[in-house]
This record gives C-alpha cells, sequence and structure tokens, in this order.
C-alpha cells in the first residue's frame, strides 16, 4: 500500500496520539502507521574501505539504499565510523555508474582494439573473453591468462576466482592489488611463525602502556583503532606513551609523546639498534627461558636485489649504446641496472660488514631470481655480532630524517624508544602500515619487529606485540586466507607444494596434478608479462592495476599498444577501465552477498541489500559464467609453460583429461559443472523461508526483478542452489582443523564478526598463546609451554653463519619462531645532484585508493578535491614554487603536475615531498619506481627520488 | 562608402571605444589580460597607470572616507584627461549606457514618440545637477558613496567584467524610461555622473565650433543631438559650444551636410 | 452656482510653488534614496577579502572595481550584483563555494587603489603576513558535527592552513563505547583569520563549521574584568574607562529617591 507523506504524517501523528491516551485505535490505522514507519529497513553489513573492519547497518527504502549508521554491537567500532564509513550508503551512486557491458569496436561492429567503447550484450562480452581466453592459451598456456586480483574481493568472488583460475584454467597468473599493500608482511609472517595473520587483536590497544606507530599514518588510515589509541592514552596519560616513527610529519605525530622522523629505509636499523640496546647493553631484559624454549636465529642473503626487472628480459633488451635498454630509457637503466649489481654505499658498509662487504665493494645479486627466501639457523653468537654495528652513533647519524634536528635531541629520542621497549613490565605494541610493507626490504624490516618483541617475550600476548594493520578491507579474509596470490592455495597451503596441490584437487574433486605448480606471477610480474608480449590476456577485478602500479605509463602502454586483451570489472569507469578492451559492469558491495575478514581475523558476512544498479552483476557471477564457456577439453589436455626442466626438457603441465574422465567427467563436461555447480553446490538450497535468505535479494542464486539477459542471451533465472554459502563453506572446509576455523556461514550472518580461529563456537583473541589459542595449548600438552608457534611452513632449517649455510642437514624447528639477522640496506634509488628529494606517496583519510568510489561522493570530493604535493616550505624556495600554485614531480620515470602545499595535515622536513595517489589527475604512480621487495615482491611506493621545478 | 565613413565615422570611433574598453576590462577578469584592470570605478592601465572615477570619489569623500594617495592620483589622471578631451566625452565614449539611450533615442525618432509627445518635456535638465547634490548629502548622512550603491552606470560596466546579476533590469528601466518616459531621460536629465562630467566639462579643451556662414539651418544637428539646449548658437552666431553638457559624440558634426560644425581646441584666452 | 473666474498664476507665486515642488520631491527621492542604501548596506554577513578595515569604512572606502577580484588566483572573490542582497559592487566570498586560499603573497590586497583593503594591517616585519588576515572566524556548530558524534572526521582541521593552531583538536574519552575518543575540532579564534577552508571541506551536508565576521560571531565580555590567571589578558585594562551606570532602579536622583516613599507603606 502507498500512503502520501501527509496521510503518512497524520496517520502516525494519530496512532501516537492515541497510545499516548491509552486509546484503541482502529486496526486499518494502526497497520497504515506501521507500514509507513517500517517502510525502510536496517541490517548489517561491513564498512566497504579499509582493514579496520567497522559494523554497519544499511537502511534499505524502495530498493536503493538510503543511509548507513554505525552498528554499535560491532566490537570494533561500537557505532562509530570514520568518514569515510559514514559515507558508505552513497557510494554505490555516482552518475556515472558503469550499467551495461562496453567493448572496443570498430565501425563494423567487430570487437578493434583501437576502437571506441561501446554497449554490448552480456552474451556478447562472455563471446568476446571466450575468444581472448582460448587465444592466449593458445599463444602461451596457462601463463599467458592473468588476472589482477584483489583485497577487497569478498570471500566467495575470491575464492571463486581462484577454482576457476586455478583449477580450470590451471594458470596462477592470479595476484591481488594486496600484493602492494600487505605481501610484506605476509613474508613477515611465514618466515617468522610459519603461518600467516597477526597473533594480536585490536583488544591490544586497550591492554597496552606503549603504543609504536611505525611508518604508519594511523590517524588517518585506521581513524576508529585511533581513536581507540587517543581513549587509550587519555585513560591513563602519564603512564601510557605513544610513539611516532615516521619518514615525515603526519597527524599520527598529534597524540605523540615522541615523534622520531628518519630517512627512508632506515627503519632496518632503528629496528635493529634496538636489539643492539637489549642484546649489548640491557641483556638482562631478554627472556631466556623464553626465547630458548621458543625461538631459533636464522639468517639469509643480502644480495637478493630490488624486485625490479632483470638482465635479458625480453623488454630490456636490446641493451644500446647510450644505455637505454628495449623499452627503458637510460635514465630509467641507471636504476635498473642495481637490480643486477651495486656499489656498497658509506652509508650501508657499516652495517654490511658482518657479511663481508666493505664500502665500494661492488655487489653481484646473484642470488636474486630464485633463492631470495632462502634462510638458515644461525647462533645467537651470530645474531650478536651482526648486530655490533648498529650503535647509537652509527643509527643516528644515518636514520635522523630531519635535518634541522640536533643530532643529540635526536639520539635522546631513540634511545626513549629503546628504554620503552625494553622497560620491564611496560606493555608495548608495535604498529605498522605501509611504511614497512611498501620497502624494498619490507620483508626483512617485518621480520625485524618480532625480533625485538621476541627477545622480550613481547609478542603474542594481551598488550603485547608486533601487529601489521591492513589496509584493505578483505586482504586478511580473502587475498590472504582465500589464497588469490600467485603462490597461494586456500588456508596457507602454497601451489609449489605437491601435498598442498593435492589436497586442494582431492577437495575441488578435480585430477590429481591438475594444478600448476609454478607461482611465479606476483602483480608486478603480470604486467611485466603482458609488457613483454607474452601475456595475452588480463581480467581486473575489484582494483585498479593500471592507477595503482609504480612506473605506470610503462604498463598503460603496454595495454593500450601490444597485442593483448584486457577486461576490467568495475562500478566505475576508473583508469583501468580505460586502458582496457573490454569492460564488464559490476555489482558494488552492498548489491551482492558477501564477507570480509579484516586485519584481527575478523570474518564479517553480510546479505544482498539492493538489486545493482543497471545491469550490473557481482564478480561471483561474472566468474561463474565464464565457467560454462569452457570444457575439460579446452583447459586440461597437455599445456605448455615457460621455462626448462632442469633435464633440459620445456617445462609443461601434463594432459588430465583420462583422469578426469575416470572421474566421470566427459571432454565436454563444462568447468561450470565441475567447479561451481557440482552435487556438493547443489546441496546448499535455495530457503526463502528461513534465515539468512528470508525476505532478501539474491541475484545470483534465484534472479532478480531486472531480468537482466545473461551470458547465454536469455533472461537469467538463477543458479537455483545457494551458491554464496557452497562457496564460503567450502572454502572454510580448507581451514577447519587447521588452525584457520572458521564458523559455519549462517552463524556469521547473525554475529558481529568472529575472530578465527574459532574452535567450539569462541573465537581466539591471541594467536599461539597457550592461554587464549586452544591450537597452542593443543601443541604445549607436554611441554608446558607459554607459546607454541606452530605453524608449519619453512619450519626445518639448514645450519650456517652469516656468510651462508655450513650444514646442509635439516633441524626442525616445530612450534618455534625466528629472530633473523638482516642487515640495513639502501634502496635502489636515492635523492642525488640530478632527483635531490625523496618522493613518499600515501593515502589521505578522506579518500580510498584510487578513488573511483569516494571522489564520486560530493561532500568527500569537495573535502578533497585534488592530491597536493606537500613539501617544507624552504624547500619550496629552494625549488623555486610557491604555495598554491603547480608544480612539476619528476623522477627518473615520468612527471607529473600537482599543487604545492606548504602547510596542512603533512608536514615533511627538507629533503622529501609526499603526494597522495588517489587523484587520477595527479597520477603520482607515473613517477614512482616498481622496484619491490625481492622477497614479498611488494612495490616500495614509499621512496624514490625526485626533482620539483615550477610548472 | 565616403559618405557612409563621413556620416558615422565618429559614431562607429565611439562605439569601438565603447566596446573596446568592456572588452578589455572582460578580458582582465576572464583571461588575464593585463592592459585594462578593473572597472570604470577605477582600473590600472598596463598594470601600472591609475585612473579612478572622480565623481565616486567625491562621494567617498562627502562619506567621510579617507583617500588614499593612490585614488587621488588617479582622479588626478582621470581628471586631467577629461579637462582635455571634455568632460562628457566619458558619457558618450566610454559609458556604456549610452550605448543603450541612443538606442532608446533612435526608436524615439524611428517609431515617432518623439513628435507624438512634442517638445514638451515633464523634466527639466537642471534635475541632474539635484541629483548630484543630493548624492553628496545622502553620501554624507548614510556614510556611503550614495550614488554607487543605486548607480546604473556602475551596475552594468561591473556587470560586464564581473557579472551582471540581476543588473540587466536596470538596463532595461534605462532603455524603457528613455524610449517612453522622457527623451534623452537618463543621461540628459538624472544621471549625475553626466551632471558631474558637466561641470568638470564646463572648462574642458576639445570643443564644437559653429561656423554661422556654412549653416543652412537645415536643423538636423539639434534633431540629433542628446542635448540640443547646447547648440543654442545654431543660425545666430558663430561660436563655440561652450555648455559642459556637450558630450563631445560629435553627432552634430556628422549630420551637418554644410561643414558648418567641427572640433577645435577652444580659445582659453576670451576676446 | 457662480462661476468663479480663476485669476491667472502670479510669477511669484509661480515661482515659490516651483521651489516647493523640487523641494518635495527631492525630500521625497531623498528618502527613498537614503531608504535603498540604508537597506543595501545594512547587511552584515558578508566575508571580505583579507586586509579589509573595518565594514563601515570599507563600505565608504571601496570604490567596488573589482582590481581585487581579478588579482585572486583562485577565483574567490566575487564584486555583489545587484539582486543578490548585498551591498552592491563590493568584493566578498563565500566560502563553502571558494574560500579563501591564504596566497603568501597576498595578491588581491596591493592592487587596491581606495585602502579598503589594508596592506599595513596585513605586515609582519615590513613583510605581507597572510596568518594576519582577519576575514572572519570559524564557528562550529557542535549539534552538526559530526566529530561530535564520535564520528573519526576532523575534515577541517586537516583543512586549515594554520593546521594546530587556528583549529585543535581536543580529546576526549567517549563513554558509550568504553574503547573510543571523541576527536573534536576547535577553533582558536586569535589565530583563524577566517578563511574559511575549514568550511569548503566539512563534509556535512551545510557545514557544520562556518565562517562569520567577527563582529557577527563573538561576544565581548567588557574590560571591567580581566582574568586573574592569565599574564596576557592583562592588556584589556588599557581599554577600560569608567562609566556613571543607570538602571531602572538608579535612574532618579537619590534625592528623589529618598522623598518617594509612596509604595513603602
Amino acid at each position: 500500500m502507498s500512503l502520501s507523506r501527509r496521510e503518512f504524517l497524520k496517520s502516525s501523528a494519530a496512532a501516537s496520539a492515541a497510545a499516548a491516551m491509552g486509546m484503541t485505535i482502529p486496526a486499518t490505522l494502526q497497520a497504515a502507521a506501521d507500514t509507513a514507519e517500517s517502510n525502510w529497513r536496517w541490517d548489517k553489513a561491513a564498512c566497504r574501505f579499509c582493514g579496520t573492519g567497522c559494523g554497519i547497518m544499511m537502511a534499505t527504502k524502495d530498493g536503493k539504499i538510503v543511509a548507513v549508521k554505525g552498528d554499535p554491537a560491532a566490537p570494533v567500532n561500537r557505532g562509530l565510523n570514520c568518514i569515510k564509513g559514514y559515507f558508505n550508503a552513497k557510494i554505490m551512486y555516482g552518475a556515472d555508474r558503469l550499467t551495461q557491458p562496453l567493448l572496443r569496436m570498430g565501425e563494423d561492429g567487430q570487437f578493434d582494439k583501437k576502437g571506441k567503447f561501446a554497449p554490448v550484450s552480456w552474451k556478447r562480452a562472455f563471446d568476446e573473453m571466450e575468444i581472448h581466453i582460448k587465444k592466449a592459451l593458445k599463444s602461451g598456456g596457462p601463463e599467458a591468462v592473468g588476472v589482477f586480483a584483489s583485497g577487497q574481493y569478498t570471500i566467495m568472488e575470491g575464492y571463486a576466482a581462484q577454482k576457476l583460475m586455478k583449477g580450470g584454467f590451471r594458470s596462477n597468473a592470479l595476484d591481488p592489488n594486496a600484493r602492494h599493500c600487505m605481501a610484506s608482511a605476509v613474508v613477515g609472517f611465514y618466515q617468522t611463525f610459519g603461518i600467516d595473520e597477526p597473533s594480536g587483536c585490536y583488544d591490544d590497544i586497550e591492554l597496552t602502556d606503549t603504543i609504536v606507530a611505525w611508518g604508519s599514518n594511523m590517524a588517518e588510515m585506521h581513524p576508529i583503532l585511533w581513536s581507540r589509541v587517543t581513549d587509550r592514552k587519555l585513560s591513563d596519560p602519564e603512564r601510557v606513551k605513544v610513539i611516532s616513527i615516521q619518514t615525515y610529519n603526519h597527524r599520527t605525530s598529534d597524540l605523540a609523546d615522541v615523534e622520531i622522523i628518519f630517512s627512508p629505509n632506515t627503519d632496518l636499523a632503528l629496528w635493529n639498534y634496538i636489539a643492539h640496546e637489549i642484546v649489548y647493553n640491557h641483556p638482562e631484559s631478554i627472556d631466556w627461558d623464553f626465547v630458548k624454549k621458543h625461538i631459533v636465529f636464522a639468517a639469509s642473503p643480502v644480495n637478493i636485489g630490488y624486485g625490479m626487472r632483470k638482465a635479458g628480459e625480453k623488454s630490456l633488451t636490446p641493451v644500446n649504446p647510450d644505455g637505454s635498454a628495449g623499452k627503458y630509457s637510460a635514465k630509467e637503466m641507471q636504476i635498473i641496472n642495481k637490480e643486477m649489481s651495486k656499489v656498497v654505499s658509506a652509508k650501508e658498509a657499516p652495517a654490511l660488514k658482518p657479511y663481508g662487504y666493505k664500502e665500494g665493494d661492488v655487489m653481484t645479486n646473484k642470488d636474486a631470481p630464485l633463492n631470495n627466501l632462502a634462510h638458515w639457523e644461525i647462533s645467537f653468537d651470530e645474531y650478536k655480532k651482526f648486530l655490533e654495528p648498529y650503535t647509537l652513533d652509527y643509527v643516528a647519524t644515518i636514520s635522523k630524517g630531519n635535518p634541522d634536528e640536533d643530532i643529540n635531541e635526536f639520539k635522546k629520542k631513540l634511545q626513549t624508544l629503546a628504554d620503552l621497549y625494553i622497560e620491564k613490565g611496560r606493555k608495548v605494541v608495535s604498529f605498522w602500515t605501509m611504511g614497512m610493507n611498501q620497502h624494498t626490504r619490507g620483508t626483512w624490516v617485518n621480520t625485524l619487529a618480532y625480533n625485538v618483541h621476541f627477545l622480550l617475550n613481547k609478542q603474542a600476548k594481551p598488550g603485547d606485540g608486533a601487529f601489521s594493520l591492513t589496509g584493505q578491507p578483505s586482504a586478511c579474509g580473502t587475498a590472504r586466507e582465500v589464497g588469490t596470490f600467485c603462490h597461494r592455495l586456500p588456508a596457507d597451503m602454497m601451489v609449489e607444494n605437491p601435498k598442498h596441490r593435492e589436497i586442494t584437487e582431492n577437495r575441488w574433486k578435480i585430477p590429481k596434478t591438475t594444478l600448476n605448480p609454478v607461482g611465479n606471477q606476483h602483480i608486478m610480474k603480470i604486467h611485466r608479462d603482458i609488457e613483454d608480449g607474452f601475456m595475452k590476456f588480463a581480467w581486473v577485478n575489484v582494483c585498479n592495476p593500471y592507477q595503482d602500479t609504480a612506473s605506470a605509463e610503462h604498463w598503460i602502454k603496454a595495454a593500450r599498444e601490444m597485442d593483448n586483451f584486457i577486461v576490467t570489472s568495475d562500478g566505475y569507469p576508473g583508469i583501468s577501465a580505460k586502458v582496457s578492451d573490454l569492460i564488464l559492469p559490476s555489482a558494488m558491495i552492498y548489491e551482492k552477498w558477501g564477507g570480509y575478514g579484516n586485519a584481527e581475523r575478523r570474518t564479517q558476512l553480510w546479505r544482498q541489500q539492493v538489486l545493482p544498479v543497471g545491469d550490473a552483476m557481482s564478480d561471483t557471477w561474472q566468474w561463474v559464467e565464464l565457467s560454462k564457456r569452457f570444457t575439460v577439453k579446452d583447459v586440461w589436455g597437455e599445456q605448455p609453460l615457460r621455462g626448462k626442466n632442469e633435464d633440459g626438457t620445456p617445462k609443461k603441465l601434463p594432459s588430465v583429461i583420462d583422469q578426469a574422465k575416470a572421474m566421470g567427467y566427459t571432454e565436454d563436461t563444462t568447468m561450470y559443472e565441475i567447479l561451481f555447480a557440482n552435487k556438493e553446490a547443489q546441496s546448499y538450497k535455495v530457503d526463502l523461508n528461513s534465515f539468512p535468505q528470508q525476505g532478501y535479494d539474491n541475484s545470483e542464486v534465484i534472479g532478480d526483478s531486472r531480468n537482466v539477459e545473461g551470458s547465454d542471451g536469455k533472461v537469467f533465472k538463477g543458479y537455483g542452489f545457494m551458491i554464496h554459502e557452497y562457496l564460503f563453506e567450502e572454502y572454510a572446509s580448507f581451514g577447519r582443523g587447521h588452525g584457520h576455523d572458521l564458523a559455519d556461514f549462517t552463524t556469521y550472518h547473525k554475529v558481529r564478526g568472529l575472530k578465527w580461529p574459532v574452535v567450539d563456537g569462541k573465537e581466539t583473541q591471541w594467536r599461539f598463546n597457550v592461554k587464549y589459542d586452544p591450537y597452542a595449548a593443543k601443541e604445549t600438552k607436554e611441554s608446558g609451554n607459554s607459546h607454541a608457534f606452530y605453524g608449519v611452513l619453512a619450519k626445518e632449517l639448514m645450519q650456517g653463519d652469516l656468510m651462508g649455510v655450513k650444514d646442509k642437514t635439516k633441524i626442525a624447528l616445530k612450534n618455534k619462531a625466528k629472530i633473523f639477522a638482516r642487515p640495513y640496506m639502501d634502496p635502489p634509488e636515492m635523492p642525488d645532484a640530478e632527483y635531490p628529494t625523496w618522493l613518499s606517496t600515501g593515502r589521505v583519510l578522506e579518500h580510498w585508493h584510487s578513488g573511483t568510489m569516494t571522489m564520486r561522493v560530493p561532500e568527500l570530493y569537495r573535502a578533497v578535491p585534488e592530491a597536493l604535493c606537500y613539501m617544507h616550505p624552504k624547500d619550496a624556495d629552494t625549488f623555486g614554487v610557491k604555495q598554491g600554485e603547480l608544480c612539476w614531480v619528476e623522477s627518473r620515470r615520468g612527471k607529473v603536475k600537482a599543487r604545492v602545499e606548504t602547510r596542512g595535515r603533512n608536514q615533511p622536513s627538507r629533503g622529501l615531498v609526499f603526494v597522495p595517489w588517489f587523484d587520477e589527475k595527479v597520477f603520482i604512480n607515473k613517477v614512482c619506481l616498481d622496484a619491490t621487495c625481492p622477497q614479498s615482491k611488494q612495490t616500495d611506493f614509499k621512496k624514490c627520488a625526485v626533482k620539483v621545478y615550477k610548472a | 562608402m565616403m559618405t557612409l565613413w563621413k556620416n558615422y565615422r565618429y559614431l562607429l570611433l565611439r562605439r569601438i571605444t565603447q566596446i573596446g574598453l568592456m572588452f578589455l576590462y572582460f578580458g582582465a577578469n576572464v583571461w588575464g589580460w593585463n592592459i585594462l584592470v578593473g572597472n570604470l570605478s577605477s582600473s590600472k592601465i598596463f598594470g601600472l597607470i591609475p585612473m579612478s572615477d572622480p565623481y565616486a570619489t567625491l562621494q567617498m569623500f562627502f562619506a567621510g572616507a579617507v583617500l588614499s594617495a593612490d585614488l587621488l592620483l588617479g582622479v588626478a589622471i582621470a581628471t586631467l584627461f577629461y579637462l582635455v578631451v571634455g568632460g562628457r566625452a566619458f558619457c558618450s565614449w566610454v559609458c556604456p549606457i549610452n550605448l543603450i539611450t541612443d538606442t532608446a533615442g533612435y526608436v524615439r525618432r524611428k517609431v515617432g514618440i518623439d513628435r507624438s509627445q512634442g517638445f514638451r518635456q515633464p523634466a527639466s535638465r537642471q534635475l541632474r545637477y539635484w541629483v548630484l547634490a543630493m548624492s553628496l548629502v545622502i553620501s554624507t548622512l548614510m556614510g556611503v558613496a550614495a550614488f554607487e550603491f543605486i548607480s546604473p552606470v556602475s551596475m552594468v560596466y561591473r556587470g560586464i567584467a564581473f557579472g551582471l546579476g540581476f543588473g540587466w533590469a536596470a538596463m532595461l528601466v534605462i532603455f524603457l524610461f528613455d524610449l517612453f518616459v522622457l527623451k534623452d531621460g537618463w543621461c540628459g536629465h538624472v544621471c549625475p555622473l553626466g551632471g558631474f562630467y558637466s561641470l568638470l566639462g564646463s572648462f574642458s579643451l576639445l570643443r564644437v565650433l559653429y561656423n554661422q556662414e556654412k549653416c543652412t539651418l537645415c536643423m538636423k544637428c539639434k534633431t540629433v543631438c542628446p542635448e540640443h539646449q547646447v547648440l543654442h548658437m545654431i543660425g545666430k552666431e558663430s561660436l563655440s559650444v561652450t555648455s559642459g553638457e556637450c558630450t563631445n559624440c560629435a553627432r552634430c558634426i556628422e549630420v551637418c551636410e554644410d561643414d558648418a560644425l567641427g572640433f577645435s581646441i577652444r580659445k582659453l584666452v576670451k576676446r | 452656482m457662480n462661476e468663479t473666474k480663476r485669476e491667472p498664476i502670479s510669477d511669484r507665486r509661480k515661482f515659490i510653488l516651483n521651489m516647493a515642488r523640487g523641494v518635495g520631491l527631492a525630500t521625497m527621492g531623498g528618502f527613498v534614496w537614503s531608504a535603498h542604501v540604508n537597506e543595501a548596506k545594512a547587511s552584515s554577513l558578508l566575508l571580505r577579502p583579507p586586509g579589509a578595515i573595518k565594514e563601515s569604512d570599507f563600505l565608504k572606502t571601496c570604490i567596488k572595481c573589482g582590481l581585487c577580484v581579478v588579482a585572486c588566483p583562485y577565483n574567490t572573490l566575487f564584486l555583489a550584483k545587484a539582486g543578490e542582497n548585498k551591498p552592491i559592487g563590493t568584493p566578498y566570498f563565500t566560502p563553502r563555494e571558494m574560500p579563501c586560499y591564504m596566497c603568501p603573497t597576498i595578491p588581491c590586497v596591493p592592487v587596491c587603489p581606495t585602502g579598503a583593503l589594508d596592506e599595513e594591517s596585513l605586515l609582519t616585519n615590513q613583510k605581507l603576513d597572510i596568518n594576519r588576515a582577519d576575514m572572519g572566524v570559524a564557528i562550529v556548530d557542535s549539534n552538526s558535527c559530526i566529530a561530535f558524534w564520535g564520528i573519526q572526521c576532523d575534515a577541517c582541521y586537516r583543512a586549515c592552513p594554520l593546521l594546530g593552531k587556528a583549529i585543535t583538536i581536543e580529546y576526549s574519552k567517549n563513554e558509550r563505547t568504553g574503547k573510543h575518543a571523541y576527536l573534536k575540532p576547535v577553533v582558536q579564534i586569535d589565530s583563524c583569520t577566517g578563511c574559511g577552508m575549514c568550511e569548503k571541506a566539512c563534509v556535512t551536508e551545510k557545514a557544520a563549521i562556518f565562517v562569520l565576521p567577527r563582529e557577527v560571531a563573538l561576544g565581548r565580555a567588557g574590560d571591567h574584568y580581566i582574568k586573574g590567571w592569565d599574564k596576557e589578558d592583562e592588556k584589556r585594562v588599557k581599554n577600560a574607562t569608567s562609566k556613571t551606570t543607570t538602571t531602572e532602579i538608579s535612574k532618579k536622583s537619590a534625592v528623589d529617591s529618598l522623598n518617594d516613599t509612596k509604595e513603602l507603606y
């Protein structure tokens, strides 16, 4: 029934007046009031944005989301939000939402790489995808098909993508933007604990005495957590200390008792300084009982390069006399050449002395390509020897980041920092985000954090621990836990491990040896493979790789100018969509059932709140529809791989068609039938009469009133089984019983998220700690230890010293974690005479990532309409630029124009400028260097050398 | 063609000057040109030479404003300039309202409103001096430059460079007023700025000189003149137009087929 | 009825009548004109460019030439147009649309020919200093400011060119959630220049922080009381004066009061 506004006011006023007087009112009028007051519906969901994982409630009215409120029952945020969360209701309704598939076409209606975008049907879109995937498979095998995946995928989407890519196409070239964001933390966790994700949780904030933010602007990037830190500080201002360790002054320093501004990359030296203080000057503070029972010391090679392109790669040939090489200019090659070898600088020489290097030595990065994850056990004495150079004098000299600060003042700060860590009985939490992850030694610096906490036995305890904060809403939940990385499978399994592949093949009911054991196509490799002309098909999912990748011009050129087919699924026309050949309109977050997992291992699910705009469909649907186009014979025959086996034969994947037949499939069985609509999947029934499906849209399962024409040209009526629950439960089954236990699908729709492992219905706050983690308790039944670091990856080590392996016998280190000897080293590009200034990039509170959503919210756009170049006023004078005027920021790779800001939220010291990357008009990733941590492959967006001049 | 040029040459030049100045002001605000910045109240020429409206400044003085040296310099330059070229040269060569009132006057003549209303004008040309005086009184009493708050002249020229807002209504009112109510109503009767320049112009150098010997008494000059009272000597004696109310528009010179009228420099020393 | 023949009006009479008519018309016109001017200059909510002198003097002194408008690189300034109900022709800005970006060179001020924008007032050590500008003062409506609800916003704080000086953050515990803090923006009126960058940045539908001219926005405590705990406040004594006071009860002279026993019994 419909009531006009007037009638509504009249009837509800009458009803409340009547109620106030205790009158009985006619039933019809009462009913009218009820309907009127409830023409909106509240339901819980997770915030779309960062890794904090705030719970929200969405109000839906007439099929549109109209309002949002913080969920008072959500433990993370208790009803609060930051301003991005505040605008969740508006992100889906930008005027330029993509509503239909768009293909680049020529006049003749055929695909034309140089054509203009024109609308096509979903059927046509999938026809083109099918053609081009088949073409790519034919040209280069499975490795020629790639996917830019995401830490903003829902769990189900990520799992669906993973299944079809790895199980169907046998391609591991599926890697998320989380690679740019969390990979160093992940490898740090793997190497240290043998299992991914933090041991602590946000409750540490309320329990700790010391909060140290390392390379993290929590105040802007994790505002709700920051308000918890602030509250902790307020609750005991004398006792609670906040330390802000950054490369430039920003808002996180507002609350800090001590602000340490360090020179980029020297966080490595700072951590080792603290360890040096512990080991050399406060040996009594080492908890030897803990260390002996739980820790081994380890070392790894230092000549591992910087994750850049390597000599001989196709786009680096031929090498020209002027120094340029292939598609790279002579200037670019000045830096890229350091991938092969570099000269040890005066700055890093003392730190590398224990490794046998001195200033001026040429370091050849021979270990760079293959063996860079290797590490071996060393003695404590070796570790102590390694720490020797990190005296206060040396560390203060190389790490002081503000040239105008007095060195003695700076030394005092470092001492205070060390003292706070060491102080007996003082609980310490170290938080970090991109500063330590986006780092050419990101894995190293992550492990160095745990060193200090381990030595002091201040890890994995309430209020104590090193805690890696996550950037994206489901970098943990999807990218990491589901394993949408090129090298991963669900629940911390690895593609290169035959046992893990087998477990997965069995679970997926696909033939043995279907899965590809080579998983090396991380996100930079995908871009580089496209530039090399090897990868022919790439699909962008829930991310914006053509804006978010450093050395951006190379990848955009490769996408536009080479023979390939790029598909982008998105809600809005961002840069990635612009450089694509086919654009698929995607349902956005609350237009589909989904789930995210936040930084403290909290999994949160939500239901579809509204129908998608236009003909948009979810990414899950897009993957499942694509699977209908591929049969056993299309993808499971013998497939070539790049490279050669040890015996010199070309690598390949065997045909598994016969085994498939033995399993009851035929050559024409589609991947849809095998991977998505199998018997197990069909057992998850549509049940519109009970919780949680009752009363909610479910476009993939039962179709919807839009009657969208699907991939076969007919109206899509739904799969007829509860595919979201199937995907979630199948994925969850990988982790149950293996330290990754999740609750069931329905439970998550009732609770405000649970921190895994969820054992016997109970979540886990502190992992590895016997008191809190049932897995740790199980492992320590006999030993009676306080902790068990029960992760299983890299838990057998050879023996050696700093220089290398001396004894190849592998010794198991069950339930133990590692302290790593990892020195300070220079990043590959540092300021010099021509490019005299550091450039750091990052975000602002008001905008999310590449801004495709938040730049379309008018209030957020008005608040921060453009990215500014923050710099010190004296630098502005030196560069000859003026506050508010435009300047060029130029590196060896490219340049952008930005407005000069010498005051305001970010206040760098002399020698560093900061530019946020949300603004596609200030395309700063054209300037950034695509050097990565060679272990984690995570790009260092935080430092390169630039010059700044008047535009 | 030559006759056309001869008959309209001053009109054309005036229009070019009027529109050209407005265009320069507009360009300064919109495209950042630096030739003529500001507006007719006060401007900078080539970013250097100031020029300011003496009448506005006079009002400010009466309102009690402290006058800056910059401003006075600008006033001095403007005053000197108009002392040379004729006070009301502003009215016919610069002021954009002149375009409107000339149009109204033209339409009046063509449609014949002039004749239907006869020569009985319902107001005196002295009115502008009253308005001028009153503007100074009100400026004193209200503490602001009073005429500047209602001046359609500034509304229009500001409007052209900085946005007109409701100013078009003022333009329309003046047009209708001149067309239907009072011949040469705004410029010839009401406008105190014109009044001010009339007073200033009484002393100016550049003058129209009448040569009775050539005159055939066709009276075209008096028909076309917006301030025909200044041509009182036509048919009587050869004289310079001495009244400051003459706008030096030169329409009389153009329409005269007998070469009886022309510009001359006034003799400063009287016979 | 007898027809009375009208006598011709004498010249003298005609003159007097004309004079009276003129005076009457002038009075009428003058009043209408004055009323209009009075109305038009009454709008006191306008924000003026940096260095603008006191509003009443500004209205006298500004010649409405628009040189400041042309000089502004951000298109912040406008001249009030007819029909906007603002003192016509005078420069103003609307921060929600376009705030003053506080150029260090303050290009809008030196070009002012009349001194309505006063360069002197913006000098620190003989150098232009935009931080001395006083265009207005920002006011926070704590009801609609979402930072006061506990939302982590502070967009105004981060937008403020004098961050940490003109807008500071006041921290307090959020007792409802028990573990979060309020981070509330507080305007420091002595440092606020009224540039309005906060108002522009405010993410609420209608800005919860907005700039008003100081005269409108601020109260005045009076100089007869000085904060005993604040050394700085001491300087207000120099404005303090003594004045005979009158209230309802003291308006009659003492003697008159004493003699008035009317209502005493």
